[in-house]
């Protein structure tokens, strides 16, 4: 072996051990990531699975940690949740029918187009303070829960638009030309063919977007919401709390009781969005399924 | 790709012409449903115009009462307490410090994930993965807020570095980057999923490991599409609230120790949302002032993100 050929072996040698050495980086880099969702998921059931109970979904909350229950919390956020939904998602799919579909390719469209994408990357705590000064103020809808909403369904609007373009984007141009082929106007081709088949695209997005309308908390807690509510709303104009704000309330307590508390809130927020979750994944399968059939 | 234009309709119909009077209402009902869809659209413009005008107003009363030299150069962010002292440079700290360092902890582990996915892990793998990842993006902040201050504070932080609080920026960031990696790996993945099979056959032919491929071939080519995710994810950092609520303290700090406690500019506006602050009054309207820096500062950067991608695109699809 010529000194070259043995300089080749070792630099051969040293780039294939490179090669191996970064990609065992590489998957403990990526296990690392799944590990600390197990060790989160893993903390939160130890302090908090002892406490979900029927009680506890059922009660409002107290003083006493033991007595405490998140069934304000609960309600307020299943009423958010109605309202933002009825708001944000005709408007979202609207406007992304609008993008899609009948926008002429000029200079305002692609500033609401470029607008769309920067108003998904404001922080969520400035659209609390936007919910703050024109629902809470200027329309004086005081802390309500319609207050909430609005403000919500507006952080929630550009997901919705977003996923709902992607999805319009993906129905094949064959479908709008069959049909104009047979006469339908652009109205008739929109909302009889090419919305019925983005349908479970649109639906996948829109449910992710409530997902994240249900976890987040800045907000609410920016426009007011209340931390300590022992009733559930009974209109639009009531006062509430949701899910996220509970938790938080219970978490910044000292007491060992209450941080149990907290976590048992959480099992029940995961669990619900662990459910949105599944369903947006099985309705996106099913659609890719029928996409390829 | 254009807009697929309708047929005009009308000299092709010679077998039964169509009644003007139901071609009008055709043509009108066409008209109103483009309007209201136009509307529908034109609320995401009326947002924007809406948040920065509200931002824009609150902010110059403010500056009104207090100068902008004070607000951007002093060091002292006490508006609570006598002498009130409106300096934001501590707020403005507190973000950067667990803005940095959370993307210190999350961009090497984001983009070395996205390169597994992308040029390593089997198919199988990533169907188990990316879902797992997803699931991560998915959880609310309050919760990883509660997971950094019963969790990593107590559990990672004290027994590492040895310190006594309850509250420090690192276990807040520790939690802020956990959030952010799914983000910086699933964009960077798919900058690196957009870079042409060709580049990579054309480095494997000439005898590149793997290794050599993703750092010499697959990074370089994405490199504009993954810097926009890391600014992404430093904006989204920079904006993250309830983490930072919880588990960083609620004391304006001017340090660049992040085992101290700090308080964020976001984490501020919720300390005045739940005190009982008097709407109205100059102390209420500094969450105006700190909201303003913080979406100027969140818009530049997702400008900037957006841009590079742009290029990237323009590049590869």
């Amino acid at each position: 072996m010529t000194i070259s050929e043995r300089a080749f072996h070792r630099r051969l040698f040293l780039r294939r051990g490179t090669a191996l050495g970064f990609s065992i980086i590489c998957i403990t880099a990526t296990l690392l990531a799944i590990a600390v969702l197990g060790v989160l998921l893993v903390q939160v059931a130890s302090k908090g699975l002892d406490r979900v109970s029927w009680d506890f979904i059922n009660s409002f909350p107290s003083r006493n940690a033991g007595d405490a229950g998140i069934k304000a919390a609960l309600w307020g956020t299943l009423w958010m949740m109605a309202i933002t939904a009825i708001v944000a998602v005709p408007i979202g799919l609207g406007a992304a029918i609008y993008l899609e579909e009948y926008a002429p390719r000029n200079w305002l469209t692609s500033v609401i187009q470029v607008n769309i994408s920067n108003l998904a990357g404001v922080p969520s705590v400035v659209y609390g303070l936007l919910g703050l000064a024109l629902f809470v103020r200027a329309i004086q809808l005081e802390r309500s829960v319609l207050a909430g909403a609005l403000t919500m369904a507006l952080l929630v609007l550009p997901i919705i638009i977003i996923a709902a373009q992607e999805s319009l984007r993906a129905v094949p141009n064959s479908i709008r030309e069959a049909a104009y082929a047979v006469g339908a106007s652009r109205s008739q081709m929109v909302f009889h063919q090419v919305v019925p088949a983005a349908l479970p695209g649109v639906l996948t997005g829109v449910i992710l977007a409530l997902s994240r309308a249900i976890g987040e908390t800045a907000p609410l807690i920016t426009i007011g919401a209340l931390l300590f509510v022992p009733f559930t709303p009974h209109s639009p104009f009531d006062k509430f709390t949701v899910l996220p704000i509970q938790i938080f309330n219970w978490t910044s307590r000292p007491q060992e009781a209450f941080q149990q508390n907290a976590a048992a809130g959480i099992i029940v927020l995961l669990a619900v969005l662990l459910t949105m979750n599944s369903v947006a994944i099985f309705l996106r399968n099913r659609f890719q399924a029928n996409a390829r059939g | 790709m254009g807009i697929i234009q309708p047929p005009v309709t009308r000299s092709v119909s010679r077998i039964k012409p169509r009644g003007q009077l139901e071609a009008r209402l055709r043509n009108t009902r066409e008209a109103a449903v483009t309007g209201v869809l136009f509307l529908c659209a034109a609320v995401s413009v009326v947002t924007t115009a809406a948040i920065v005008l509200t931002l824009l107003g609150e902010t110059v009363s403010f500056f009104q009462d207090v100068s902008p030299i004070e607000f951007f150069t002093g060091t002292k962010w006490t508006p609570l307490f006598t002498p009130a002292q409106y300096g934001v440079l501590p707020l403005l700290a507190g973000t950067l410090l667990i803005a940095i360092c959370a993307a210190v902890f999350a961009v090497p582990l984001g983009l070395i994930t996205a390169i597994y996915l992308s040029e390593y892990a089997p198919r199988w793998l990533r169907a188990i993965i990316k879902p797992m990842l997803e699931i991560i993006a998915g959880i609310p902040t309050v919760v990883l807020g509660f997971f950094a201050l019963t969790f990593i504070g107590p559990d990672i932080v004290k027994p590492l570095f040895g310190t006594s609080q309850i509250f420090s920026a690192l276990a807040a960031s520790l939690a802020v980057g956990i959030m952010i990696i799914p983000l910086i790996s699933s964009l960077s993945e798919d900058a690196m999923s957009a870079v042409p099979l060709g580049l990579r056959e054309g480095a494997y032919a000439l005898g590149a490991t793997k290794y050599e491929v993703a750092r010499r071939v697959v990074v370089p080519a994405a490199l504009s599409g993954i810097i926009a995710s890391f600014i992404l994810a430093v904006s989204r950092a920079v904006g993250e609230t309830m983490i930072v609520a919880i588990a960083a303290g609620g004391t304006p700090n001017l340090t660049w120790n992040p085992l101290e406690a700090v308080e964020t500019m976001t984490a501020y506006i919720v300390q005045i949302s739940l005190g009982d602050t008097p709407q109205g009054s100059l102390e209420f309207r500094t969450i105006f002032a700190v909201g303003m820096t913080l979406f100027v500062m969140t818009l530049a950067m997702n400008i900037v993100s957006q841009y590079l991608l742009h290029k990237f695109r323009e590049v590869y699809e």
